[in-house]
């Protein structure tokens, strides 16, 4: 048998993104909680094994050698991923608010990951984001929904510039105070103002971009499906975007000064880097890429109300970046996924699914303090091969 | 006639009721090789961390040849061209060699966010040039270290380390170079070994000003033009390492004598 030569090396790739669309497409699809139990036993199992006969290794080696070819495998596994779940509504809504919650935990590596500001607001800014969608998609005002998205995020990030001259001013635990108390205010102001709606918040219509109606069900000429297709096609293609963005600034002088910045405040200060300007760098970028992604969850679920924007949550988006790996854009992926999708699994034992998720963060960094996926030695873009 | 590249009139640092600095009057001349000697606690590095903008004078002035520079941030004082090593290293750990070097030349660098995220042709052209500068002068120090570009810091030894940390802040092409207790840490032949490549780097940059900080004599000795003595944030002599060993003011100072 001629195999081309394209996939020789490449195998192994091939092998990560199917084992990915497999593992991923059973905890979405599988309901019972016996089924998910099992599929938590297997995965580490699979993976121990892989480890053991020097397949992880295989694995990384074919991705260093291939990278573009790497993503376009993960994202065609993507693809299948919502192309067999298309008629499943519960599963698509918990795989586009994996892609949501992934986008702001990016924002959140680049803020905590890179330049070492603790961000304990991160669903305050989710939630700019989802008000200014709210609100601006209400006023019929013509406004393409697209541009609400982008504003959204800017209006995250404007905010969120306010916040970051008393951040500067303090260090370490204050600085994670800040953003709580910045955390709790939110939540109270939007409950006692009228004008976004109080308690039950405010109604969001569908997105409409281009004469595509997003609340209708998926197009049948293109194979029909839940109208949630959409929403996480559009949410796909959002974390992709950003995901870049987040990889461009880590490959360059601005993910290495933010760096320095997080290591060594004064050593950078001593060597010209204005650690001020990187921090606010940092914040602002993040909070835009959390406020888009609120702005698109706003539209996505109908609906946005001060309940749905609670410190717990943004304790859920640090630990996905913590369990994922600080700093390792492509581990908060996996660390989105499972912090989202087992406690929905897990309904049987109701109030005490977050506590098992809980153990579960807690035994991962006990045993493996640097996360799932530690980050590999940080390298400008190359240039000395080829 | 020589010129001073830099000159501290009256500096004064009080912490409190403290003074760590005490009215210090203090001159390097233009390519001079200065020992800053004293017993711990005289205010040496205190010295630094006010050259260098960490902590503010609470009187007096510091001249930059003629600029005056009192208290000017950190920032703006390696704009200025003054640059340092710090007595416990303070390299970016978990960074590479090559990281670490390219932080010290923020200066030749393009850092605007637009810039870095969709001009890559000019970052990849940039990260080839500063790769090249600083194979170039890790090669002048130490030719194995050069192999270890892409190694992080906590893989080098002591010595690459202290390399590594001077490298850092030569690359700029500063005009003062502060070091800070370059020995601590090593043994004596590896503190000779560095100090033996500084100097030879020194021999092609004349208007290089250094200031050492240093507890081994006979370093002071060997390769310092002139040096100061501090006690008590004061300056207690200064002069050839000959003059000052034999002052009777040192010798009280260090031993105790009467």
């Amino acid at each position: 048998m001629i195999v081309p030569s394209i996939f020789r090396e490449r195998w192994p790739v091939l092998l990560l993104g199917l084992a990915a669309y497999v593992s991923t497409f059973l905890f979405l699809h599988l309901e019972q909680e016996w089924e998910i139990a099992l599929l938590l036993g297997i995965v580490p199992l699979v993976l121990y094994i892989a480890k053991k006969s020097g397949m992880s290794a295989k694995c990384r080696q074919a991705v260093g050698v291939a990278p573009v070819f790497t993503k376009v495998v993960f994202l065609l596994s993507a693809l299948a991923l919502i192309v067999t779940l298309r008629h499943e509504h519960f599963a698509l809504l918990l795989l586009a608010t994996v892609l949501l919650y992934a986008t702001i935990s990016l924002g959140l590596t680049i803020q905590f990951g890179y330049a070492g500001l603790v961000n304990f607001a991160a669903i305050a800014f989710f939630g700019i984001g989802a008000y200014t969608m709210a609100v601006l998609n209400q006023s019929q005002n013509g406004l393409p929904d697209l541009m609400i998205i982008v504003i959204g995020g800017v209006v995250a990030a404007l905010i969120g510039s306010l916040l970051i001259l008393p951040v500067l001013r303090t260090k370490g635990h204050y600085a994670a105070l800040i953003t709580i108390a910045f955390g709790l205010l939110f939540r109270s102001f939007l409950e006692v103002n009228d004008i976004l709606g109080g308690p039950q918040g405010l109604k969001v219509s569908g997105l409409n971009i281009l004469g595509w109606d997003f609340a209708q069900s998926f197009p049948a000429i293109l194979g029909g499906g839940s109208f949630y297709v959409s929403y996480t096609l559009l949410a796909l293609v959002l974390l992709i975007g950003v995901f870049s963005m987040t990889r461009l600034i880590e490959s360059s002088w601005l993910g290495l000064n933010m760096d320095s910045v997080r290591l060594d405040e004064t050593a950078s200060a001593s060597f010209g880097i204005n650690v001020a300007r990187w921090k606010i760098m940092a914040f602002t970028v993040g909070n835009f890429f959390a406020g888009m992604s609120g702005a698109l969850y706003a539209s996505m679920s109908g609906f946005v109300a001060p309940a749905s924007f609670n410190l717990s949550d943004s304790l859920l988006l640090v630990s996905i970046v913590l369990l994922g790996g600080m700093g390792n854009a492509v581990s908060v992926i996996p660390a989105a996924f499972l912090v989202v999708v087992l406690p929905e699994k897990f309904q049987v034992i109701q109030e005490y699914r977050l506590l098992l998720f809980a153990v579960i963060v807690i035994l991962i960094l006990r045993f493996k303090p640097s996360g799932l996926m530690p980050r590999p030695l940080r390298r400008l873009i190359n240039t000395s091969s080829k | 006639m020589t010129t001073n590249a830099l000159t501290a009139k009256n500096l004064t640092v009080s912490f409190g009721g403290l003074k760590a600095l005490d009215g210090l009057n203090l001159n390097v001349e233009l390519g001079q090789f200065l020992g800053l000697i004293g017993p711990n606690g005289s205010g040496k590095t205190t010295f630094f961390n006010v050259l260098t903008g960490i902590y503010k004078p609470t009187n007096g002035t510091v001249l930059l040849g003629e600029t005056d520079i009192t208290g000017a941030t950190p920032n703006q004082i390696y704009e200025f061209g003054i640059t340092r090593t710090f007595q416990r290293l303070r390299l970016a750990p978990t960074l590479s060699v090559l990281d670490n070097l390219i932080l010290g030349n923020q200066r030749n660098l393009h850092l605007g966010f637009i810039g870095n995220i969709f001009n890559r042709k000019r970052l990849r052209r940039e990260i080839a040039s500063q790769t090249e500068q600083s194979r170039e002068l890790l090669g002048r120090f130490s030719s194995g270290l050069v192999s270890k570009l892409y190694e992080p810091i906590t893989a080098l030894s002591m010595i690459d380390r202290r390399r590594v940390e001077v490298c850092r802040a030569l690359i700029s092409d500063p005009k003062i170079l502060l070091l800070d207790e370059p020995s601590a840490g090593m043994t004596h032949d590896e503190t000779s070994a560095l100090m033996n490549e500084l100097l030879a780097w020194r021999d092609q940059h004349k208007e290089l000003s250094i200031i050492l900080i240093e507890h081994e004599m006979d370093l002071i000795d060997r390769i310092c033009d002139r040096c100061v003595v501090l006690n008590y944030g004061q300056k207690i002599a200064e002069g050839t390492y000959q003059e000052v060993a034999n002052d009777r003011m040192v010798r009280e100072a260090y031993l105790g004598e009467d």
